[in-house]
């Protein structure tokens, strides 16, 4: 009950904005068809459900193939950058500038190399999530301590075992807010590459919803967009429990 | 056990300033079963000392043996004591203890957690065996670390200010708790310190170092009866000792 409860801040903000937004495309100045009102948005997108639910399932299922090989590329790239000073200096440009390409150029190139199958809208969503969760990694790598390192250096344990057993768990707590940056860009990523060219999904229901005029279906899947992200936005903090149960006690004393 | 020779040990680090001299020509010895303290004031180079004890780094000059055999750089002989717990909050208690053990000593998980599960009655913590070190008081902390530091069952107990960051009634406590188990126990303790009564309340002998580049510049034998208790300290023995370590320490001779 008090996890709800915390809740309800969140909703009464959302739905005050339901409200205004329902009453200014009613009342205001607006055609009902540039602006529709939030109560048909949700009638339309329930009426057009099972097209919805169909686009629905490949954009999932990019987000998380794509997720998975951001997570092992961030993590086989961490160690190995954490590992060595050569590879960190070598490669930290370009992994930079891997983040300086606009993706709106990139996603039509990425499908022209690859096809209209999965593979380019994997790639997409690998390419925009890993770089925080690379960050976070790094950061969290840098936070051991000193003395952390110097007490596993005196037991005689090797660059694997301190990495293991020291840096990898100090490293979580960043490490997850790394995670939640990335997954509020995965679905966008996904949209993204979708829109470029696919046979389904939310980002191509979203372009042959806008090229028929019907902004009710385009916010329909643009809301379902939001929920889906919100989800794996919970989702991170379900897992990071399982992962690290023993931080939100720490946190919760003073110490 | 273990018996320790340092004879004519010497080390400097480069700085912007060209060396900086740490160390000069330090030669003490510990034997098997005793406790010695090396006392002296901050930044003297006393952790120097530990990282060259400890195989971290290797001397400029002179010769550490340990048991006869030359300590090289690279190889851990024995148990270190940083000043800061370093317990780590996703292990328990007996976690972090059965790390000294699995890391330290190499041996497998679980019998690093049944060597670990021994240990904590001497340390007072078996019932906070599954508590997370967040959980704990400073004082217990210290001694879950100290517990690691003896799983690891090295010759020798490496402490490097180990009461540095508790408060002064709990240090006292602390103190006189590890004199009692080391009575049990006679483990070969090297301990850093600058706290003067720390050092005469614990110690067989003291080495007391002088400000950088540091030298030996007093040996001074304890020679106060054991068990040592808190009545210890009305013996007017150990106001004599302070004072003789703190004239060697300079201290009061010049405002610092």
């Amino acid at each position: 009950m008090r996890q709800l409860g915390r809740l309800v801040p969140a909703l009464l903000v959302i739905a005050l904005l339901l409200i205004v937004w329902q009453l200014y495309s009613t009342l205001g100045d607006v055609g009902s068809d540039l602006l529709p009102a939030p109560s048909r948005v949700a009638s339309a997108g329930w009426g057009d459900r099972t097209s919805l639910w169909d686009n629905l399932l490949p954009t999932v299922r990019e987000v998380v193939l794509g997720f998975a090989l951001s997570l092992s590329f961030a993590f086989s790239l961490s160690i190995l950058l954490d590992r060595s000073q050569a590879v960190r200096r070598a490669l930290t440009p370009v992994l930079i500038g891997s983040q300086t390409l606009p993706i709106i150029v990139l996603a039509p190139l990425v499908v022209i190399w690859f096809g209209f199958g999965l593979t380019p809208k994997i790639l997409l969503v690998a390419l925009v999530t890993f770089f925080p969760l690379l960050v976070g990694l790094l950061e969290g790598y840098a936070s051991t301590t000193r003395a952390a390192m110097t007490l596993m250096e005196t037991m005689g344990a090797g660059w694997w075992k301190t990495w293991r057993l020291v840096r990898l768990p100090s490293a979580l707590p960043s490490f997850f807010t790394g995670l939640r940056i990335s997954v509020t860009y995965a679905v966008v990523a996904a949209i993204f590459a979708e829109y470029a060219g696919a046979e389904l999904g939310l980002g191509i229901y979203m372009q042959s919803a806008k090229n028929s005029f019907r902004t009710d279906l385009v916010l329909a899947a643009v809301l379902l967009c939001a929920l889906l992200t919100l989800a794996l936005y919970a989702l991170t903090f379900a897992v990071q429990r399982l992962v690290m149960p023993w931080y939100a006690q720490s946190r919760e004393r003073p110490s | 056990m273990t018996r320790i020779e340092l004879e004519g040990v010497s080390k400097s680090f480069a700085s912007r300033e060209g060396r900086l001299e740490v160390l000069d020509g330090i030669s003490l010895s510990v034997q098997p079963g005793e406790f010695v303290s090396i006392l002296g004031p901050s930044g003297c180079g006393k952790s120097t000392l530990f990282s060259l004890l400890t195989g971290i780094e290797p001397a400029d000059g002179g010769t550490l043996l340990a048991d006869g055999e030359p300590i090289g750089a690279g190889e851990q002989r024995f148990a270190w004591m940083p000043q800061d717990d370093v317990l780590f909050p996703w292990r328990t208690v007996l976690g972090n203890v059965a790390l000294g053990a699995e890391v330290g000593a190499g041996l497998s998980r679980s019998e690093a957690r049944a060597r670990a599960l021994e240990l904590l009655p001497t340390f007072g913590l078996e019932e906070f065996a599954d508590s997370r070190p967040f959980q704990l008081s400073g004082g217990m902390r210290q001694r879950a670390a100290l517990a690691r530091t003896v799983a690891q069952g090295r010759g020798v107990l490496l402490l490097d200010e180990p009461f540095g960051a508790l408060d002064a009634l709990t240090r006292t406590d602390l103190q006189l708790w590890l004199e009692q188990i080391w009575e049990r126990e006679r483990w070969t303790v090297v301990l850093i310190t600058h706290d003067v009564r720390e050092a005469v309340l614990l110690s067989d002998r003291v080495y007391v170092l002088g400000p950088r580049p540091a030298t030996v510049r007093l040996e001074l034998e304890i020679p106060l009866p054991r068990p040592r208790t808190l009545e210890t300290l009305a013996d007017p023995q150990v106001a004599a000792l302070e004072h003789e370590l703190l004239t060697a320490l300079d201290v009061g001779a010049a405002p610092a």
